[in-house]
């Protein structure tokens, strides 16, 4: 199946300035920084994180607490996916217990990678509450879940890709829906 | 990830690459043993069954806790309390276990070659815990993971397995995970202890302990297993504790930054000085905590395995390799 670049939706200024507005809604929706803690889902998660933690670094003047979950054992599909996917390590460098955990991913779709992040985090002890911050919505959810932060709402079909290119993992800042193309008969 | 086996049979002819896809995974799953909640729900609806035709304590409470800590179901069958001693076949047991729909067997059996009969046998997936003189591969595993862990690499370490080769799976099973990370082995022990044409797996034999200490950088000391006493494989225990005793003063002929490793259970006082034993260098508490994280990865990677890899056949062995 050949894949083609149907639109690029954001550049690379337009995510700076995205991780910035998600930035000021983060500390102005829990009225500062206070036990805040931000927690990237690998993998493309975890460069968002830490750009949302300098944001807010420049607003703030503070440094939020950064970690990182592995969703690879909460997943729901393991019985059914072979060979099994490579297990990476979660890091939490705090006490999870009675923090405002911020989780950040690229792309919220079926809600399935939140319902296993969440899953990974609660084994660590019980937040207080935990919030999503999303580069991109593009609907399609599966699972009850929504997003408190989100980039970008992009209604999309089930058919297409939305890539997102994070320039530590893919070498350039860009968002693109991509689709299938037509079998030629 | 290299590792797409259905069953962990053996270490025999495995690939570099699908060694450390399992020692990788089981650093992952270290960490969840440091957790508050020491369980993920990888395996859940799973049901393992820990077969046991030979006793063992320390291997079927270290599976069954990794099993535990993966949220599997686990059921324990030992022969002494079962039908096997009821006189019972192998192949009826296992039909009768597969009848209560297990997906994963842990088997322990004193025949080389049984955990292959059940490969063949049944639709779930196999784990070798020990059979007879032929694999023990989880316990080499968990004893790479431990060497990697603590010297930071595998390859180019010196590392010399002492006792009773002859009848340990444990040497036969690190002799081969070692050489496929690319470490360099050396066997030593009583010559009435050392099977036959070994050096043809590559590695090196010597018959003088001292000979094989100098520059080691892990000592593997073996349990000697006091049954072949009988067999009149050695002369008593006090000559054996004095000629391949681990003491303090041999292990000054190893590498400045030796570690000493051993299966357990120990016989302290015979292969292994109680000063060795409890001494900075030894590892051997390591291991056993490793241990659990090295079956979860194993427990876990062999559920996406689909090939069958129960082709090969273990050649039929007595006291040889």
């Amino acid at each position: 199946m050949n894949l083609r670049r149907k639109a690029v939706i954001a550049n690379e200024e337009e995510i700076r300035r995205v991780v910035q507005r998600i930035a000021h809604e983060i500390v102005e929706r829990n009225k500062g920084t206070t036990d805040l803690a931000l927690v990237g889902i690998r993998r493309r998660g975890v460069p968002l994180a830490e750009r949302v933690q300098e944001a807010i670094r420049g607003i703030e003047g503070v440094a939020l607490p950064l970690g990182v979950v592995d969703i690879t054992l909460y997943r729901d599909d393991l019985r059914t996916i072979s060979p099994q996917p490579l297990v990476h390590s979660t890091e939490l460098p705090f006490e999870v217990e009675d923090r405002v955990l911020i989780l950040v991913d690229d792309v919220l779709f079926t809600g399935r990678t939140v319902r296993a992040a969440i899953g990974a985090l609660m084994d660590y002890g019980r937040p207080r509450a935990i919030q999503l911050a999303v580069l991109v919505d593009r609907g399609h959810r599966e699972l009850p879940i929504r997003a408190d932060y989100v980039g970008k709402n992009v209604p999309t079909s089930r058919k297409e890709i939305v890539e997102v290119e994070i320039v530590e993992e893919d070498g350039v800042d860009r968002i693109s829906i991509i689709e299938p193309e037509e079998e030629e008969r | 990830m290299s590792f797409r086996r259905r069953h962990l049979l053996g270490l025999e002819g495995m690939s570099r690459d699908e060694v450390l896809d399992i020692l990788a995974t089981a650093r992952s799953f270290r960490q969840v043993l440091d957790r508050p909640i020491k369980r993920v729900p990888a395996l859940q609806g799973v049901t393992a069954c820990n077969a046991f035709f030979e006793p063992s304590t320390r291997t079927r409470l270290s599976f069954e806790l990794a099993e535990k800590r993966l949220s599997a179901d686990t059921i324990n069958f030992a022969s002494g309390g079962s039908s096997v001693s009821k006189g019972e076949t192998l192949r009826d047991t296992v039909r009768n276990i597969e009848a209560m729909r297990v997906d994963v067997v842990v088997i322990r059996h004193g025949a080389s070659g049984a955990p292959h009969f059940l490969a063949r046998n049944i639709d779930g997936h196999v784990i070798n815990a020990g059979d007879g003189f032929h694999e023990h591969p989880t316990q080499a595993l968990l004893d790479l993971y431990t060497i990697q862990e603590e010297l930071g690499r595998l390859e180019g370490l010196k590392v010399t397995i002492v006792g009773d080769i002859a009848h340990s799976r444990v040497a036969r099973s690190n002799l081969w995970g070692l050489q496929a990370v690319g470490a360099e082995v050396t066997l030593v022990g009583p010559t009435t202890l050392l099977p036959a044409e070994i050096e043809k797996a590559g590695v090196r034999v010597k018959s003088r302990l001292e000979e094989a200490l100098d520059g080691a950088d892990v000592v593997n000391v073996l349990r000697l297993q006091l049954e072949r006493m009988r067999g009149g494989f050695l002369p008593s225990l006090r000559e054996y504790a004095a000629t391949w005793g681990i003491t303090r003063e041999r292990l000054a002929l190893c590498s400045p930054n030796v570690r000493v490793m051993h299966p357990g259970p120990i016989n302290r006082g015979v292969e292994i000085s109680d000063e060795v034993a409890d001494s900075r260098e030894s590892l051997v508490l390591d291991q056993v905590t490793n241990g659990v994280a090295v079956r979860m990865a194993v427990l876990y990677l062999v559920r996406g395995g689909r090939g069958n890899g129960a082709e090969r056949i273990p050649a039929q062995e007595g006291s040889g390799a």
